[in-house]
């Protein structure tokens, strides 16, 4: 019965083309597959920006000497701040800030130029609307030293010799493989991973809730097509949608945002293959323990969400307490990001990447194990 | 060799027992009938038998293979056509004809497909979805695709529901000519005309299998006896013999009236005064099958409540 056995390509074939020719039919989710990801690419790929500037600020200051002047102007420069009112009470500044108006209000003191001239050391007020504090955070990071070298640029001193000549600490900052902090170079990497997990999962969890709902599983079923069979067939059509989309992303991130592309595309290439294998295995997983559409449409977005804050991709994940970096670390899209974002941007061999690589075919093999176990051959 | 050889099949879904120790025998080369009111286990008897539900309890052969260890070599050798359409309405008539005989491995499947498109009387319309096709052009097909792999059991469950009556007398046609080339049918039914048709029919409700043989048999051996009565104003005869001891059912019959019940010396002692009327005629009758399942179908019920 070898000819017939457990699994025949001839059976596979004729699933695949059936699930294709299906795909092909049904014109929506067709568009959707190939027209969300650019969409959505695009669309949060100029939005997102982690790093903004131009903020809305308020000035409050009573006297106009040189070095009020100079620290204005230097805190303008940074480009975070834009100085669009000038409060003339303390009163009418807090208003500014109360109502979302300015993000920031800077008071110098009227006797700021004095004891600058004094040699006395001067204060500055800098006020930073901190309900979102990653919003502000760069522009108030830059401020020590911004404020100190428009100091003694004023005093008619150049900075580094000033600094050199007092024998100060000097901190020497790179921002590695990312040196203008371009929010972009961090997103769009990182979308690719969003967008894939959202559409894989989603629509292979539909696979065979689909035919239930139909009522098509039953006689399915009845023929002579096993498990296996039918995994694969759901799943491979999947896997070259996804196909598609991952050259649709890396071609646009190339093209519209110029994000550079400095490690192998071919072991990209092959890591996310490994990506995409666990994500459409998971939601065929779903597919198997949903009974209708609409429940696996709930179980993936409660699957969605986690992996969308928790994997790194919005927020650091870094900055996460020890229980939810834990979290982080059981979705397969933290695994992902970590790739991507080492290869596409620092360029990482095969060895830097192993671990996350061997992480995620972990998940393959344990969603693959799980669908087949939870894959009912028959309707009990 | 039977093709059919289960004994005391049990089937629950949760507390509920949908199939309770069914039995039954089908001989090859038969067209055995499935017959019993909705609900009454015969979708799920006809599941358990094509590999498509495990029983709780008892054991069986379907086409000398094991109920529970072979269901795939069941599944290659059986024909099963579920009681609502389940082939794929978003692929044409000939994908999913080509679909079902890749499944199969019938080779060449073009062969295949055309001769059973050639058949059908549906060349021309090969490029049509299934889903655009009428209830009666539906039913026809997945015929067509159950039988193309040469089944030699074919279980039906309710092939017939929706369909107009010529399309039924040419099914019919078919399936008789279907058991000549040595397949063995299992069907399961509503209507009265097509047990009839059946070499032998199973009675169950609630899960029990009520009765089983030929339909003269199943009629004998209900035990009933049936008046026929004719006349005048024969509602308010109906009304009159409503609760009569020994009166079990009174039925119309076009221009007639059949009473029906188990004890001919009551119900003759029921009648008796009716006979008497002026222009009534009351004369014995023969107990129809339906008369027989109506029977079945209260005794049972009395036996739920």
């Amino acid at each position: 019965m070898t000819a017939n056995g457990f699994f025949s390509f001839a059976r596979l074939g004729a699933l695949l083309t059936k699930e294709f020719i299906q795909m092909r039919r049904d014109r929506i989710t067709f568009a959707m597959m190939l027209g969300v990801p650019l969409m959505q690419l695009v669309l949060f790929g100029f939005a997102i920006n982690s790093d903004p500037k131009s903020l809305p600020a308020a000035l409050l200051a009573t006297s106009n000497d040189q070095y009020t002047r100079a620290m204005v102007s230097a805190l303008q420069n940074t480009n975070y701040y834009r100085f669009d009112h000038i409060a003339h009470t303390a009163a009418e500044a807090e208003e500014l800030m109360a109502s979302g108006e300015v993000a920031f209000v800077v008071t110098i003191p009227a006797d700021f130029g004095r004891r600058v001239a004094a040699g006395d050391a001067p204060q500055i007020l800098i006020e930073a609307d901190a309900t979102d504090p990653s919003a502000s955070s760069g522009a108030v990071s830059t401020l020590g030293t911004v404020a100190n070298q428009a100091l003694l640029r004023a005093q008619g001193m150049e900075a580094s010799s000033a600094e050199t000549a007092k024998g100060q600490l000097e901190v020497v900052v790179h921002r590695r493989y990312n040196p203008e902090g371009i929010s972009q170079y961090n997103i769009v990497p990182g979308l690719l991973g969003v967008i894939l997990q959202m559409t894989m999962v989603m629509m292979t969890s539909m696979a065979l809730t689909r035919e239930t709902e139909r009522g098509t599983m039953e006689n399915l079923l009845a023929m002579p097509a096993s498990p296996a069979e039918i995994m694969l067939g759901k799943v491979l059509p999947y896997l070259v949608v996804g196909a598609v989309q991952v050259t649709v992303v890396l071609v646009a991130s190339k093209l519209l945002f110029a994000i550079p592309f400095i490690g192998s595309l071919s072991l990209l290439l092959s890591a996310i293959l490994v990506f995409v294998l666990a994500l459409v295995l998971l939601g065929y997983t779903i597919s198997t323990i949903a009974r209708t559409q609409m429940q696996a449409m709930q179980l993936t977005f409660f699957f969605f969400l986690p992996s969308i804050l928790l994997s790194g991709f919005m927020f650091p994940y870094r900055g996460m307490p020890g229980w939810a970096q834990a979290l982080g670390e059981i979705l397969p899209l933290t695994h992902f990001l970590r790739i991507i974002r080492a290869v596409m941007l620092k360029g990482a061999e095969l060895p830097a990447i192993a671990v996350e690589v061997g992480i995620l075919g972990l998940f393959v093999a344990v969603f693959a194990g799980l669908a087949l176990f939870r894959f009912r051959r028959t309707l009990d | 060799m039977n093709a059919i050889e289960v004994t005391n099949l049990v089937k629950r879904f949760g507390d509920k027992t949908v199939v309770d120790h069914v039995t039954m025998t089908v001989a090859e080369g038969e067209i055995v009938g499935f017959l019993g009111p909705n609900g009454s286990g015969k979708t799920t008897t006809i599941r358990i038998m094509c590999g498509l539900l495990t029983p709780d309890e008892g054991e069986g052969q379907v086409l000398g293979y094991d109920l529970r260890s072979d269901s795939l070599k069941i599944k290659r050798e059986v024909g099963y056509m579920t009681q609502k359409f389940s082939f794929y309405e978003d692929l044409t008539i000939g994908e999913n004809l080509e679909f079902v005989a890749r499944l199969y491995k019938l080779r060449p499947v073009e062969e295949h497909v055309a001769r059973t498109l050639e058949e059908l009387g549906l060349t021309t319309r090969r490029n049509q979805l299934a889903g655009t096709l009428s209830g009666g052009w539906k039913q026809r097909l997945a015929l067509a695709a159950c039988i193309m792999h040469k089944p030699k059991l074919l279980l039906l469950d309710e092939p017939t529901a929706g369909v107009d009556p010529k399309a039924r007398r040419e099914f019919w046609d078919e399936i008789h000519r279907l058991a000549r080339g040595g397949l063995t049918v299992l069907v399961s039914t509503h209507y009265m005309d097509e047990a009839e048709r059946c070499h032998r029919i199973s009675y169950i409700s609630y899960g029990k299998m009520l009765a089983s043989g030929t339909v003269e048999e199943v009629v004998r051996n209900a035990g009933l006896t049936t008046f026929v009565v004719s006349g005048p104003r024969l509602d308010q005869i109906a009304s009159a013999l409503e609760g009569r001891p020994g009166v079990e059912q009174v039925a119309p019959f076009g221009a007639t009236l059949h009473v029906v019940g188990s004890d001919r010396q009551k119900l003759e002692a029921a009648l008796a005064d009716i006979g008497s009327r002026e222009g009534v005629t009351v004369a014995p009758g023969e107990t129809s099958l339906e008369d027989v399942f109506i029977q079945f179908m209260a005794a049972s019920r009395d036996n739920m409540s």
